[in-house]
């Protein structure tokens, strides 16, 4: 790789052994994909994946605090991901146990790592940091060193910036020495389609169970989808945004993809067109059978098949505001249909704590209180991930859920019929 | 025996038996529960990985693709080697995917102790070779001999 003469003297020591340390990672990172040169972090602010003060990071704190100590702290004030507690979502006597004394007994210490490291604010810990509210959504063309598989393939696709796929700790890494190797999807040929996804479908397809389609395809390529204009339109409104960050999060954990492109939708493929097709892209045509045969293909790992649900989390990624509204007015009339007065099944919205509070300032609040739902800022998954909830007969309709844990997977019209009228 | 040559990521040299993903490892569901609660064998918690779900990965060359999922994926990997719960070695029939490259990578700058050699662009005639419990030999300039 060419290194300018400020970079190699960082690489060479000149800023201390932890600094030559971040670089030499980074030249290393480049070097396994041919990058021939860094460019310049150009993004107000960086997001990074590793919010959870987990027990098991050990490694990572003690890392975080190498940098700390050097004083190699972020260039840039950064969000999080979600934080993975909060008393209000429901837990029994063992799961506070086990959440607040064993699993997450380092989280405050964590937190404490991050404010030092550069972390933006109380409220900054969300999956969906490009939500108005949050206040950080990168511009078409920035050059980003996120992690968080579902924000990187949003700010790549719907945004227009350039992120690859980072991990979490090479995300913080490239905000601290301001730079980043430039490869992948940072190029123009990265960023070219290599597979056509044609939607045939008769109605709307549900947002995560087509990316969860297209994921499993197309793995870390980059797809072209067409046939959603009659269900997307073409403009990037509130409703297309909503659906192409649950769309995106399902094809970014379902697979690898961390960029797509959406016919005359998404801004390169407005710009570009079908120039964006790379030679020779391979075709995967979806049509209703196709999205029955993936979805019945999930499987169900809890112990009795046939449980009651003991729990429903919808919002993984994170919900906006319009999210919310909506979902309040369905849950509302769903109940009223079935006459009842709260949800069937102890129910978990959750959100970015800045859309929390602005949300809480509108009439919605108390009604989506009043219909039992529980509103939160809590990561979903990390709320899962442990052996107190591997058996439990947890739903969403989250694809991203479905994939990292035992809950089980329903479309959005299934979970509210079984959130108002019971499983 | 059959010998298959790739490009070195991470060096080293290691004999393992071999433990075949043919579709991609998706590291955060593999990982996360063995690391969290203490399995020093790092069984495999990943529901939708048919071939490796349930199994020990430790001390195995882990023959795959690709790794999928989380991006919290590399960072899942270098907790893995810095707390010895890291496969022999990550054989790659594809060129590595971001996710695999960091961890790898950071373990190499920031754990240089935990070994764990890294070859990949073996081609996909390596992954429709190889099975469960062959043995695999990583010799120092990216060939695998398969046994």
């Amino acid at each position: 790789m060419n290194l300018t003469p400020e970079q190699q003297a960082i690489l060479d020591g000149a800023k201390g052994e932890t600094m030559a340390k971040v670089m030499k990672t980074l030249v290393m990172y480049g070097d396994a994909f041919g990058a021939e040169k860094m460019v310049p972090v150009t993004s107000e602010y960086n997001h990074l994946v590793t919010s959870f003060g987990l027990k098991m990071m050990r490694p990572v704190f003690e890392l975080m605090q190498q940098l700390i100590d050097a004083g190699a702290v972020s260039g840039q004030k950064f969000s999080v991901d979600p934080r993975p507690l909060d008393p209000n979502v429901p837990a029994n006597f063992l799961q506070k146990l086990v959440f607040n004394k064993f699993m997450y007994s380092t989280q405050d210490y964590y937190e404490g790592q991050l404010k030092q490291l550069g972390l933006m604010n109380e409220d900054a810990f969300t999956c969906a940091c490009y939500l108005d509210q949050v206040g950080n959504r990168p511009h078409q063309g920035d050059v980003l060193s996120w992690a968080e598989s579902s924000a990187v393939v949003y700010a790549n696709s719907v945004l227009g910036a350039r992120c690859n796929r980072n991990s979490g700790i090479m995300d913080i890494m490239g905000s601290i020495a301001g730079f980043v190797p430039y490869f992948g999807l940072l190029t123009d040929e990265g960023r070219k389609a290599t597979w056509i996804v044609k939607v045939e479908t008769s109605q709307k397809p549900e947002a995560q169970l087509l990316g969860s389609a297209i994921g499993m395809k197309v793995m870390e390529d980059v797809p072209f989808v067409t046939g959603m204009e009659k269900w997307l339109g073409t403009e990037l409104d509130e409703a297309a945004c909503a659906y192409l960050k649950d769309f995106g999060a399902a094809t970014a954990s379902n697979g690898a993809v961390g960029l797509y492109h959406i016919e005359n939708l998404t801004p390169e493929a407005k710009e570009q067109g079908r120039g964006l097709i790379a030679e020779n892209a391979k075709v995967y045509v979806i049509d209703d059978a196709e999205l029955e045969r993936i979805k019945a293909g999930y499987p169900v790992i809890w112990k009795n098949p046939n449980a009651r649900p003991k729990l429903c989390f919808v919002g993984c990624p994170h919900l906006s505001m319009q999210q919310l509204m909506d979902w309040t007015d369905r849950v509302e009339a769903g109940l009223k249909e079935a006459g009842k007065s709260s949800v069937a099944i102890p129910t978990v919205f959750t959100t970015a704590p800045a859309v929390k509070k602005e949300f809480d300032q509108t009439a919605y609040a108390k009604r989506l209180r009043d219909t039992g739902v529980i509103l939160s800022c809590i990561c979903p998954l990390m709320y899962m991930n442990n052996p107190l909830c591997g058996p439990m007969p947890v739903i969403t309709c989250s694809n991203k859920l479905r994939t990292y844990t035992s809950a089980r997977y329903y479309t959005e019209a299934e979970i509210l019929e079984k959130i108002t009228k019971g499983a | 025996m059959k010998e298959f040559k790739g490009r070195v990521v991470a060096p080293g040299t290691v004999t393992a038996p071999a433990l075949v993903s043919h579709g991609g490892l998706n590291t955060l569901a593999s990982f996360q529960k063995a690391l969290q609660f203490g399995d020093k064998k790092a069984t495999c918690g990943d529901q939708n990985n048919p071939d490796l779900y349930g199994k020990e990965m430790v001390g195995k060359a882990l023959c795959l693709p690709q790794t999928i999922g989380s991006t919290t994926g590399g960072m899942v990997l270098y907790c893995a080697c810095a707390m010895q719960r890291q496969p022999a070695c990550l054989l790659f029939s594809k060129p590595i995917d971001s996710l695999a490259a960091a961890g790898s990578i950071l373990a190499s700058v920031w754990c240089p102790e935990a070994r764990m050699p890294v070859v990949d662009n073996l081609g996909e005639e390596f992954l429709n070779y190889v099975k469960d419990g062959m043995v695999i030999t990583v010799k120092e300039d990216g060939t695998v001999c398969v046994a």
